[in-house]
């Protein structure tokens, strides 16, 4: 057995293939980490990055396939054996329970006697060393998204791994979070931690890794020294083509207001949410307006009292088109012009398990598809299939559940669903979230093509990038309030990154400022 | 009022109410671990047939407890087999449980319907029993009085203090999570449906070897969805799942007594007896109309099935 | 090896259709098991259970007759499960739709006119109606949950029949049994086939499945409903309201149930007694979910549930077994039938264990 030297591959993988009943995850990967490594694993949604890390970390099993864990090969059946051989995992959506506090959060995956005394001791300590401060006696629900980040961080440095993986850990934090994340990274990398980075955000990578390995519909397309290319070069490995870009066009100026929020003010009832607190915010006809913010600061809620998902009492809170509809249901306001785009889109925007077709029918029956209460199913139909054509929806046809799509036609569908209701105000949120680079880019330019023939559009999203790209422009969300608005061409991602953790200048909450980043 | 005739209403309050704490803390437990078994009445029912029949045969209390603890853990294999393994509607696998086992016991139990059982003894708590009040009415009660009360310090602690209980508030929590950290989601809400079942049947076996003791189709009554009430009212916390039976203990005995007593009262007894009923619907509004409270103590994940993505 | 269930990409069409048939085989199965297990004879047993019922052209109108009432709560309950509202207490709507209108015949008690029946049955409807929307009220103003709500107000109805029928509404000249006078003639559903009880309730039951199918499957009302049940915020999304759902749900189930127990007293009954029905309100539940919860199903389904019940009454004449030995094959076939549903969405594969 050979002894692992520095110069044994902490991690080495050959042929890891994965079959889902419907697609191949992963096909032949091969990779190698070495100790003290920081290795990006680069790809677009549904590469199969995700796959890989859970065979990885024994949560799910392979079909084919090897690890070779410090020169031995190993079989990983189960998380347990994977932290007991030196590996973290850090989850892209945490797997924090909400309802325990932190110290029993971490106390759930380290094995042995239940004693949180002392194990709250050395969260304390841990959190000091790499400087990821978190109280460990708090519940979770009451975290926010940046100190949840750390908790998971805190559980995996608790039993010293030698090897940690991270799937998309930017996507939730600020850039000065990012900036943070990325010195303790590398002080671990330092100690001779292997880390596995997974991102499909090329600049971090160039910033951040040693090595890259890209994949591409579940196979290696390739591996790199990142500092040695440029975006273009990884973007090419990672998506095949070069990136797509959109063509602008100008906002239109002077429009008329379309969307008019004034003081909006609302207590969840939620304990789990965030209140809202005195937003004002307009949107005229021929703009894109942006709304950034670290995800649960308020979007769920302003998003709900916007839609009309969660109607508030107080009408004149929101106006549509002009008229006071604080207090309108969804339905209602889309009557007076409005169309939304949610962030969930299987069980929110979209009915699972109906067809495309009666998934028209959600929020379009108002273009003629009713008679006398019952349904004209063949209008329905004809609607489904001009939108799956006009928006490219690769699917089986009209007919097709919504669960069978993938992300990206399933979020062009119902994009196309509400850009074919010639809306007067469109709202999407996280508009391409989870898509990948192709349909992101043809629903940016769908959105960009609607707001030049007049449109009003305000989008919700945690993509700076793509706020930056789309935008004409951009106010922040933070503890429940809403930031002055900036052109887009005035501002940079620093500022706008500065005001996500509530510091915009007059912002009334300076002192909750840590809380949120 | 004399003391006596106060004692007597504290004890038969418990004995009302013992059945109650041991099925409805049984219920707790499976919920925590996110599963809604709504099976309890047909759980109860054969559990209490069974241990009828065990005991009849054997003469021995006991085996009808060990019987009705078997029965109700066959039982609720039957609703893990077909809400955990075969991942169908938890709500509808609980219905089909009740409607099949209130049938079975009906069935089973038809030879059983005209038999009485020689009564227990009660267990007298050394020294204690020989309090003013409270003496004749805790302490010179039947073992499984004793064992009720066991029972809510034993799930108190495991959820709270131990570490498997933490595990099982997790798997409630969130099964994704659970799954992703390692842990066994269906094992665990095996186990914890097993748990509910043996309670459940242990329930069962109080009211038909020692409450009543007889059998009788339909003796069940509704307690074992009072139970699932009781849940609720609760707030899924096992002290309060002990207040909450007393005071339903209370209805009903109180009832019974006012029926009993031959008082010129002019209350027709159908009245009288829906009144258990009646508080169940009354608790349950009172306690739901709080949203957040239930948001914050409901089990995120009850009613949800759970496939892993192995 | 071990057998492990594997997500299909689509859900099988097949399935949907072949899992009550097997649900069905495999209760039979189950069956001739049964009668081995308590020492009769699986062929004479399986004889008399499921095939005497049907011997002659009485059986088969008894059939009809006892799937009647089945046919509409389970109607009634389908509206409301496909929008996730879980009415359970269908048996307690039924009881005060009978009480309901029962009470116009006997307060009506010989008048001819001909407004008497049918105002007896709208009473019967609104009765159930009355008694669904209780939990309706309190699940969408309080939150309270209808599944245990509307079970609790089933044994309050029961009571409340026990207690008319010894007290206030107790036939004077009835020997003191617990039971109301016989309604008149005027009072009770035409037969529609002399000879046999099948009465014109056969009719009002199926012309529900075609309203059923209807408001199902081509109204927006039914759309709303159904994206309620399987999806509860993109309902919220679309702006459809939640508690119209429940209320709608919950009253189609009291609507039916209330009109099946006034079919049951003017009909077969003839009276109000404290046995009106068997348990009708809750097998409706099974007919509901065997029939997929579609009308056309739910027609088959319901016969089926008949025969069930006349099995029972069959087996305890013939074979000297408990009449509740229906229900145990009741609650079988909703098992066999959830069991059966995996393969809707999975299919089975034997795979290696691995170490």
């Amino acid at each position: 057995m050979p002894t692992p030297t520095s110069d044994t591959p902490r991690l080495a993988i050959r042929g890891i293939r994965k079959v889902y009943p419907s697609v191949v995850a992963n096909d032949g990967i091969d990779l190698t980490v070495m100790p003290g490594q920081i290795h990006a694993v680069l790809g677009e949604n549904g590469a199969g990055k995700s796959t890989l890390m859970k065979v990885i970390y024994g949560v799910i099993r392979p079909d084919e396939g090897e690890l070779l864990w410090e020169g031995r090969p190993v079989i990983i059946s189960n998380p347990a054996q994977a932290r007991s051989l030196g590996i973290g995992m850090v989850f892209q959506h945490f797997s924090l329970f909400e309802t325990l506090t932190v110290v029993q959060n971490v106390a759930l995956s380290i094995p042995g006697k239940l004693d949180l005394d002392p194990l709250a001791k050395r969260i304390e300590e841990v959190s000091e060393r790499y400087g990821l401060p978190v109280d460990p006696r708090r519940m979770v629900h009451a975290l926010s998204v940046g100190e949840r980040q750390r908790v998971e961080i805190i559980r995996c440095l608790l039993q010293n791994p030698r090897l940690l993986i991270l799937d998309e850990p930017t996507s939730v934090l600020t850039p000065q979070a990012v900036r943070k994340l990325f010195e303790t990274l590398r002080q671990l990398a330092a100690e001779g931690v292997s880390i596995l980075y997974i991102s499909h955000k090329l600049d971090e990578i160039q910033e951040l890794c040693h090595k890259a390995t890209v994949l591409r519909g579940g196979k290696v397309t390739g591996t790199c020294t990142p500092a040695e290319e440029t975006p273009q070069t990884m973007a090419r490995m990672m998506i095949g083509v070069d990136l797509p870009a959109c063509s602008h066009g100008e906002p239109e100026d002077g429009g008329e207001v379309r969307l008019l929020i004034q003081g909006l003010s609302h207590a969840t009832d939620d304990p789990f949410g965030t209140d809202l607190k005195d937003i004002h915010l307009e949107v005229k006809a021929g703009e894109i307006v942006g709304i950034a913010g670290v995800s649960g600061n308020g979007q769920q809620e302003l998003l709900r009292a916007i839609s009309g998902e969660e109607p508030h009492a107080d009408k004149r809170a929101v106006r549509v088109c002009g008229v006071e509809a604080g207090h309108m249901n969804a339905a209602r306001r889309r009557g007076l012009g409005m169309c939304f785009v949610p962030e969930e889109r299987l069980g929110r925007g979209a009915v699972p398990r109906l067809s495309l077709t009666e998934n028209i029918l959600l929020t379009a029956y108002r273009k003629g598809m009713l008679f006398a209460g019952l349904i004209r199913f063949g209008v329905a139909k004809r609607f489904a299939e001009e939108c799956i054509k006009r928006f490219d929806v690769k699917c089986g046809g009209a007919h097709s559940e919504a669960k069978s799509l993938s992300g990206g036609n399933l979020q062009k569908f119902i994009v196309g669903r509400e850009i074919m209701q010639e809306p007067k105000l469109l709202v999407l949120a996280q508009p391409t979230w989870g898509v990948d680079v192709g349909a992101s880019s043809f629903i940016r330019q769908s959105v960009l093509d609607l707001r030049n023939s007049g449109t009003a559009v305000l989008v919700i999203s945690e993509e700076l990038e793509e706020l930056f790209e789309i935008c004409d422009r951009i106010v922040v969300i933070a503890k429940g309030t809403l930031s002055p608005s900036k052109v887009t061409s005035e501002t940079n991602v620093e500022e706008i990154g500065m005001w996500m953790s509530g510091l915009w200048p007059g912002a009334k909450t300076q002192g909750e400022a840590t809380h949120v980043a | 009022m004399d003391l006596s005739f106060l004692s007597s209403i504290l004890f038969a309050t418990v004995v009302a109410g013992t059945p109650l704490i041991i099925v409805a803390l049984g219920e707790l437990v499976t919920e925590k671990s996110g599963v809604l078994n709504l099976g309890a009445e047909g759980i109860v029912s054969v559990g209490a047939v069974a241990a009828f029949a065990v005991a009849h045969h054997s003469g021995s209390p006991m085996l009808g407890i060990l019987a009705g603890m078997g029965a109700g853990m066959v039982m609720s294999l039957l609703f893990g087999i077909s809400a955990l393994t075969l991942m169908a509607n938890q709500v509808a696998s609980g219905l089909a449980l009740s409607i099949f086992g209130v049938g079975l016991s009906a069935f089973i139990g038809k030879p059983y319907e005209s038999i009485a059982l020689a009564s227990v003894q009660p267990i007298r708590v050394p020294l204690l029993h020989r309090l003013p009040l409270l003496g004749p009415s805790l302490f010179e009660q039947q073992g499984l009085v004793y064992f009720s009360w066991a029972l809510i310090a034993a799930v108190s602690w495991f959820l709270y203090r131990s570490r498997a209980g933490l595990v099982l508030r997790a798997v409630g929590e969130s099964p994704v999570a659970a799954h992703a950290i390692g842990y066994g989601v269906v094992r665990i809400r095996y186990q914890a449906v097993l748990f509910g079942g043996a309670m459940a049947g242990i329930g069962g076996a109080f009211l038909s070897v020692f409450y009543t003791p007889m059998w009788v189709e339909g003796m069940v009554a509704g307690r074992g969805w009072i139970a699932l009430s009781l849940v609720v009212f609760a707030t899924w916390r096992p002290l309060r799942v002990m207040i909450g039976a007393y005071l339903f203990g209370g209805c009903m005995i109180t009832q019974m007594f006012v029926q009993g007593s031959g008082a010129r009262v002019n209350i027709p007894a159908q009245f009288l007896s829906s009144i258990p009923y009646v508080a169940t619907v009354l608790v349950l509004v009172l306690i739901s109309r709080n949203r957040s409270t239930i948001r914050i103590n409901s089990p995120a994940s009850l009613g949800q099935p759970f496939l892993p993505d192995a | 090896m071990w057998l492990k269930f594997e997500q299909r990409p689509e859900p099988s069409k097949v399935m949907t259709y072949l899992s009550p048939l097997l649900a069905v085989g495999l209760m039979f199965l189950s069956g001739l098991i049964l009668f081995l297990v308590l020492g009769k004879s699986p062929v004479e047993g399986f004889k008399v259970f499921f095939l005497n019922p049907l011997r002659d052209s009485y059986g088969v109108a008894e059939l009809f007759l006892k799937a009647t009432p089945l046919m509409l709560c389970a109607v009634g309950l389908s509206v409301g499960f496909k929008a996730n509202v879980w009415n359970i207490g269908a048996e307690g709507q039924l009881l005060i739709g009978a009480l309901a209108g029962g009470w116009l015949a006997l307060h009506f008690e010989g008048s001819t006119s001909r407004l008497l029946l049918p105002g007896m049955i709208v009473a019967g409807a609104l009765g159930g109606m009355a008694w669904a929307a209780i939990p309706a009220f309190l699940r969408t103003r309080f939150n309270a949950n209808e599944i245990l709500t509307s079970l609790m107000l089933v044994y309050v109805a029961e009571l409340m029949v026990s207690w008319l029928v010894h007290g206030p509404w107790k036939d004077p000249d009835g020997f003191n049994f617990p039971q109301t006078k016989l309604f008149s003639a005027t009072a009770t559903l035409p037969l529609l086939l002399a000879g046999t009880r099948v009465n014109v309730a056969l009719i009002f039951a199926i012309g529900a499945l075609v309203v059923g199918w209807i408001f199902m499957n081509r109204s927006f009302m039914g759309y709303q409903m159904k994206v309620a049940g399987q999806a509860e915020f993109a309902g919220r999304y679309a702006g459809f309201s939640a508690k119209r759902s429940v209320w709608i749900g919950m009253l189609a189930g009291g609507a039916m149930a209330g009109v099946a127990g006034i079919s049951e007293v003017a009909g077969p009954i003839g009276q109000i007694t404290e046995h009106i029905s068997p348990g009708y309100g809750f097998a409706a539940m099974i007919v509901a979910f065997v029939g997929r919860l579609s009308p056309i199903g739910i027609f088959f389904s319901s016969l089926l549930m008949a025969l069930l019940y006349m099995g029972g009454e069959q087996a305890q004449q013939y074979l000297n077994l408990p009449s509740s030995i229906s229900k145990v094959f009741q609650g079988m076939l909703l098992f066999f039938l959830l069991g059966s549903d995996v393969f809707i969405n999975f299919r089975p594969r034997l795979v290696r264990r691995r170490k």
